[in-house]
Parts: C-alpha cells; sequence; structure tokens
C-alpha cells in the first residue's frame, strides 16, 4: 500500500505545485490577433524586452477573427490583453465583448499596410489593372451582356484587348483571413462600384455588398491558405500567376517578383501612405483598459507601441512594411492609445 | 492454379517437376515478379526520402553558418557611462567602428545605411558585456557580432549580385561596403551556435531554436510522465486481470480507435478542457504535454499489451506454482520481461508526439516568445510549431532557417527511433 499513497501524494504535490503557479500571477502581457499585425507585435515585443529586461510580450498569430473571439473571451489573467487587426473590429465582434464583460476598450489605429497584387519578374509584359479590371477577373459575378450573371472570363485579353492573352490565375488567402476581407472591400468593392453597369443601373452600397463580395470559385482565384511564403513561391514557379499578399511580402521579394500596378500607381511606401495606392488598409490594435495597472508593464508597452521610434517614419516598424501614419494623425493615435479613451463600437 | 485442379483426383499425384517445364517458369517468373514489385516499392520510398532530405540540406545547410563581423569597438565614455548602464548609446559606438572600416562612407548621410550592416543584436551582446564588466568603458575592445539579415544572405550568395539594383534587396553601394569588409578580412562565417543557444527573434540572424527544444523538452517529459505509467496500468489490467467479456472487448474497440483519431480532435479537446474549463494557461507546455497525452496513450496501451502478450504462460504459472501473488508475477516476473517492448513502443509513441503540431496550434503553443520557458507553465513554442512561425516570416533568413529546424527536428526522431530499435534489439528475449 505504501506505493499507493506514495503516488497519491506524489499527484497530490504536483496538483498544489501547479494551481501555486497559476494563482501566482501573469508576468507577461499577452497579444494575439491578425497575422498582419503579428510582425509588428513581434517587433515592438522584442524591443520592449530587450530595452527594459522585462519578461518578453507574448505574441499569438490567430487571424483577427480569430483574435477577437479569445480578446473578447472575457476580463482576467487568462485573457490576452491586446488583439491585432488588419480590419476594424465588426459590431458582433463587439458586441460579444460587451456581454463578456469586456467593456472598456481602447482601439488604437497605428499605421497602414499595402496589399499588393504581385506577379514574377519572369513575366515580361508590363502589368497594370484597374479596380474594375480586378474585379472582372477575379469576382463570381459580373455583368455579361447587361445581364448579372457568372463570371465567363477565363483569360486576361478577354476582359481588356489590351491585356494579354493569359489565363486568369491568382492566387490569394482564405476567407477566415483579414487580408481577404480587406482585397474584398478595397478591390472588390471598389472596382464593382465603378463598373459601368453598376454605374447606370444606380444600384446603391448596400447591393454592391451583397452582390460584389464573393470570389470566384471555378478555378481562376485559388485560395492558397494563410502562408503567404507559400503563394510567393508558387509565383516563382509560374510565371502567368499573380498572388495577393501584403506589402512586406512583395518588398522582402522584390529580385523574383515585381508589383502589378493598379489605377497606374505601384505600391510602395509614399503611395500607400498617401493613399493614391488604392489598395491599402489600415491596421489596428485593441487594449483592455481593466488590464491596464494590472497586468505588469501593458502600459509600457502601448506607450512603446505608439512610440515614434517604433510606429514612426523610419521607425522599426516601417522597416517590416508598416506605412506610418501622418504626423497629426499619429499624435492623436499616440493620445488615444495612452489615456484609454473608450472604444464606444464600430461606427454604423 | 486451375490447371493444377485439372488433374484427377485418383491419379497419383506429380511430385517431380521435371517435364512440367512451363509451370515451373511461370513460378519463377511470378516469384521475380514479386521481388521486382518490392524493390521498386522501395526504391520509390528512397527516392522520395532523398528527395525530401536533399531539398532540406540545400535550402537548409546555410543556416548552419552565419555571416559575423569582427570590429574594433572603442566604448567612448561620451556615449556609455556606467551610471547609465544598462542604457547607452551602443548601437552609435558599433555604428561608429562600423564607419571607421568604410572610407568612403558619409559619417552624416549614409548613418542609417551603415547602421543596417550589424544585426539588431549586435548592440545587445555589447551591452551585456559592457553591463558584466564596466572597466571595459573608454577602452577599445575587438567584438564578432552577427551581420543582418540581408548581408548574410549576399554572403551565403542568396542575393544575386548579377541582378539589376533596383531588383535587389541591397542597393550597389551596400555592395561596395561588404566587400570592403570582407577585403579587411573582417567577415567570417563560423557554424551558427546562436541556432541552438538563442530563443526566436524576428531578425533570423538572431532567431534560434532554444525556446522550442526546451519547450519541446518539457512537452515530452510531462506526456511521458502522464501517458507512460496511466498507458502501462491499462493495459496490465486490460491483460493480466480484466474478465474476457463484452466490457473489455468494448473497452479494446474504444482504445484502437482512439488511435486513430486525428490529432487535431485531441487539440480541439484540450482547447474546451484544459483551457476552458479548468482554466490551465495558454501556450504552456503543461498542457501541450497533457494533450500529446492523450494521444499517445493508445500506442503506449496497444504495445504494453502486445509485450505482456508475448510473455510465455509458463512463467506465469510456473511463479503462481509457487506460490506468488498476482501482483508479483506481473511486477516481478512479466513487467520486467515485456519492458523492452514496452520501452520501444513508448518511444515510437513520443517520436510520434514530438512532431504533432495541429494540437499544440489550437492550444496557442505557436505564439512568438523571446526566451526559453524556465518551467512547464511558461508559455513556449516547440519545434513543429517553430518550424510553423518560421515558414509564415517574410524574410529571406526564415526559409533556410525553416529547412535547417526541420532537420533539427529530423534529427531528433532519427535518434529517438534508432534508440527504440537498439533497445529491441539488446534487449528483447525470444522465446
Amino acid at each position: 500500500m505504501s506505493h499507493l499513497k506514495l503516488s497519491t501524494a506524489a499527484i497530490a504535490v504536483l496538483a498544489a505545485s501547479a494551481t501555486a503557479v497559476f494563482a501566482q500571477g501573469r508576468e507577461e502581457i499577452r497579444v494575439v490577433g491578425s497575422s498582419t499585425v503579428f510582425p509588428y507585435s513581434q517587433a515592438v515585443s522584442e524591443q520592449f524586452a530587450n530595452n527594459t529586461g522585462v519578461p518578453s510580450p507574448i505574441v499569438e498569430s490567430t487571424g483577427t477573427g480569430g483574435g477577437m473571439q479569445i480578446f473578447c473571451g472575457g476580463i482576467g489573467e487568462q485573457h490576452p490583453d491586446m488583439t491585432g487587426a488588419s480590419r476594424a473590429m465588426k459590431a458582433s465582434e463587439f458586441e460579444l465583448c460587451q456581454e463578456n464583460g469586456v467593456t472598456d476598450i481602447t482601439e488604437v489605429y497605428f499605421g497602414s499596410d499595402g496589399l499588393s497584387l504581385a506577379i514574377s519578374r519572369e513575366s515580361d509584359f508590363d502589368w497594370d489593372l484597374s479596380l474594375s479590371e480586378i474585379y472582372l477577373a477575379l469576382a463570381a459575378q459580373v455583368p455579361v451582356d447587361g445581364e448579372w450573371a457568372d463570371n465567363p472570363y477565363t483569360t486576361w485579353n478577354e476582359i481588356n484587348p489590351d491585356l494579354p492573352e493569359v489565363e486568369i490565375l491568382a492566387y490569394g488567402p482564405p476567407p477566415t483571413s483579414g487580408t481577404r476581407d480587406a482585397f474584398v472591400e478595397l478591390a472588390l468593392w471598389a472596382g464593382c462600384e465603378g463598373l459601368d453597369f453598376v454605374q447606370e443601373g444606380d444600384y446603391d452600397e448596400d447591393w454592391i455588398e451583397e452582390n460584389c463580395s464573393r470570389m470566384r470559385t471555378d478555378g481562376p482565384f485559388v485560395e492558397a491558405g494563410e502562408n503567404d511564403n507559400l503563394i510567393v513561391q508558387r509565383l516563382q514557379a509560374d510565371a502567368n500567376a499573380m498572388g495577393i499578399f501584403g506589402y512586406s511580402f512583395l518588398f522582402e521579394n522584390q529580385d523574383t517578383l515585381k508589383a502589378v500596378t493598379i489605377e497606374g500607381v505601384a505600391p510602395n511606401e509614399d503611395t500607400i501612405a498617401s493613399g493614391d495606392y488604392p489598395v491599402s488598409r489600415p491596421l489596428f490594435f485593441y487594449v483592455k483598459n481593466a488590464h491596464r495597472g494590472v497586468i505588469p508593464n501593458l502600459e509600457e508597452f502601448v506607450a512603446e507601441f505608439v512610440s515614434e521610434e517604433a510606429m514612426g517614419p523610419g521607425g522599426y516598424l516601417s522597416e517590416r512594411g508598416l506605412v506610418p501614419l501622418q504626423e497629426a494623425r499619429r499624435a492623436e493615435t499616440r493620445e488615444a492609445a495612452m489615456e484609454g479613451t473608450t472604444f464606444e463600437g464600430p461606427a454604423e | 492454379m486451375t490447371d493444377m485442379m485439372d488433374t484427377s483426383a485418383n491419379a497419383p499425384r506429380r511430385t517431380s517437376l521435371k517435364g512440367n517445364s512451363a509451370l515451373v517458369a511461370r513460378r519463377k517468373r511470378r516469384e521475380r515478379l514479386l521481388m521486382g514489385v518490392g524493390l521498386g516499392a522501395i526504391l520509390i520510398a528512397f527516392t522520395v526520402l532523398f528527395i525530401l532530405v536533399a531539398s532540406l540540406v540545400s535550402t537548409g545547410y546555410t543556416a548552419f553558418v552565419q555571416t559575423q563581423v569582427t570590429l574594433d569597438v572603442h566604448v567612448d565614455p561620451a556615449e556609455i557611462s556606467e551610471e547609465q548602464l544598462p542604457r547607452g548609446g551602443f548601437q552609435n559606438v558599433l555604428t561608429r567602428s562600423v564607419l571607421d572600416l568604410l572610407p568612403d562612407a558619409d559619417p552624416e548621410t549614409d548613418l542609417r545605411a551603415v547602421r543596417g550592416i550589424l544585426s539588431n543584436g549586435a548592440q545587445f551582446a555589447l551591452r551585456d558585456q559592457v553591463a558584466a564588466d564596466p572597466s571595459l568603458i573608454g577602452q577599445t575592445i575587438t567584438l564578432t557580432v552577427p551581420l543582418s539579415d540581408p548581408y548574410d544572405q549576399l554572403n551565403k550568395g542568396n542575393i544575386n549580385r548579377d541582378t539589376p539594383e533596383s531588383e535587389r534587396r541591397l542597393n550597389d553601394q551596400a555592395v561596395v561596403w561588404f566587400d570592403q569588409l570582407d577585403q579587411a578580412g573582417r567577415i567570417s562565417t563560423p557554424f551558427n551556435w546562436a541556432l541552438f543557444t538563442n530563443a526566436d527573434s524576428r531578425f533570423p540572424e538572431l532567431a534560434g531554436l532554444k525556446g522550442a527544444l526546451v519547450g519541446s523538452f518539457w512537452v515530452l517529459f510531462i506526456c511521458f510522465a502522464v501517458s507512460f505509467p496511466v498507458g502501462i496500468g491499462a493495459a496490465i489490467y486490460l491483460e493480466e486481470f480484466a474478465p474476457k467479456n463484452r466490457v473489455s472487448d468494448f473497452i479494446e474497440v474504444n482504445i484502437n480507435n482512439l488511435a486513430a483519431v486525428p490529432s487535431v480532435v485531441f487539440g480541439l479537446l484540450a482547447l474546451a478542457v484544459f483551457l476552458n474549463w479548468f482554466g490551465l494557461p495558454r501556450s504552456a507546455p503543461f498542457v501541450g504535454g497533457l494533450t500529446l497525452a492523450l494521444m499517445t496513450m493508445p500506442t503506449i496501451i496497444i504495445a504494453t499489451r502486445a509485450a505482456l502478450k508475448a510473455v510465455p504462460p509458463s512463467i506465469r504459472e510456473a511463479a503462481l506454482g509457487l506460490g506468488a501473488s498476482k501482483q508479483q508475477v506481473v511486477f516481478g516476473h512479466v513487467l520486467p520481461l515485456a519492458m523492452p517492448g514496452i520501452l520501444t513502443g513508448t518511444i515510437i509513441g513520443l517520436a510520434q508526439a514530438l512532431g504533432e503540431t495541429a494540437p499544440l496550434l489550437l492550444i496557442g503553443m505557436n505564439a512568438f516568445i523571446t526566451s526559453a520557458p524556465t518551467s512547464p507553465f511558461d508559455a513556449s513554442t516547440a519545434l513543429p510549431t517553430q518550424i510553423f512561425i518560421w515558414a509564415d516570416s517574410p524574410e529571406r533568413g526564415f526559409v533556410s532557417r525553416t529547412s535547417a529546424a526541420i532537420l533539427v527536428l529530423l534529427g531528433f526522431l532519427v535518434i529517438m527511433n534508432a534508440l527504440a530499435i537498439y533497445l529491441r534489439n539488446r534487449f528483447e528475449r525470444r522465446w
């Protein structure tokens, strides 16, 4: 029986020590959220830990939607302190937060990120597309002979005779991705709006949102998963395929990939910051104000995130592809972040 | 076969094959065919394995060395004072020592570009050295620090000098600077120990596997500590004590089914039970170990039962005949004899657990953490999830590091499987 006693005691000790560890409280900040914001949170986390010597904040890439689910799970140590988002919080997510008692959050708009449409350098055509052409190539339904019908186009020259006779093939993110949401809003909706059919038909925004949000599923658009490096590799293998991903991936792979200019504008830091490049999106993070002062160093971490060295022009976030805000906007952001202005929910 | 059936049952069976050469030839042909197919299957398996390893080695081998530069750093008291430590102008001091080596770089306009030659970690290496020994302030010390990723890639030939400047990650000026440093004998490419001694970093040249290795160790430790005793206990009961009836059949079928459940299901279970219900911390190797223990347990139970079955009943009967109790028989005789088989099964189960990714992703073990865990309750990554994170990073340096990390993981798997084979050959007894 001494064996049994010994093992019971061992289990009891293990259980007690486990509880003791949780009871101690969390030392490090926890950040979840968008895979687009992930590299920026990473950078701030590492810089912060190196500068201050505190335990490094733990950053997880869960996707914007997944991050919101975890972030809005409740208040307390087992819930993360911040979430990154490549779009603003949706009304449904805001409600989820409210239901779970996460009522006092601050929204911080810290920069923007360009979405690039890229193609291999092997392709000898200088690609320039309008948003409407992108829409006609990649959307599920388009106007055909005055009718709203399934997308019939298979080669680019069917859309515009000036484009080469090359099969339409684009790799892009799946619907769970914030990048996909942004692409639909910035490229598809805008492209749809610009179509003659829509202009003449005098359709409103609700109609566009309902009818112009679906990517085609008959082959030319391929969902390539969340891993942007895989898309980059496929583009290198196929000179005629295009890829849709964050600007930082194009920036890192400039030797093999080139940008498809959109409405004549190539993506770079200047055009994205000024908004001339049409497919750029805002990046946010959300902080739980109830965790400030409770979780050690959270206040300082937020301060580091919105500091000029991080999100300013030439800051270390811009080295990773972030496009900084205008100066006045940066000051506003910094003020809101540090004062913990309560987010009143998404504008309707 | 049919022509053999044709011979009437009454006729004496021909024992000699002489004169039936067609039959012999066909039998031989079939034998050759079987051998050929078998050999072909092995060849295909080996070719695929070879391609996999070759592609990993060809992209990954560069990550095992790191480009470094040796600098003479004057620890300027004007920039770094003892009172301010650990803060100070370490980066400025380092940048100046690089500028000294580049005669044509302008200290004003090229400052940022020159600073970019060194890894961001260089300043912290200098800081730690000076903080440990403040008497270095005012002296000139020789320091070897890593270069930043683009220069590292240039040195390794992953950035092609022949591509036009506008399409290259480094401009012509940067290439010239690199060549000047190289001609001055400052550039070296030693073995990249940082790959094993550093935790994760957003800078490829600083990123290492320490956090993942320690995390994987804790995960496997917890997994072993839970699944080994429980698995063996269950197997002993089922094999030695349980009555053979419908209930034990039902349990057996379920254990076999459990072994085939996709691992992501265990991840979802862990998310619901361990994290949301028990409130255990996210990303902790403790939770990862528990989750993988659920997965490994059926493997251990099945292996243990097979090993127990292989012990001849004569040993049990002899022991029982001498008056040993059932417990004495099991712990004194059967279990020790079955141990090699049990250990082999356990190691194979743990090797599977080491490479398991999906359940760890669900409990958040794919976080970015720049320090190694000190206990199983600290947030951490594991080897496969670290590979997952690196595979998703845009920087060039992470491409080779991903392959290198896969090679390290494969290395551990080979060691574990070799250990299992060794144990089997060395200790297993045949009756």
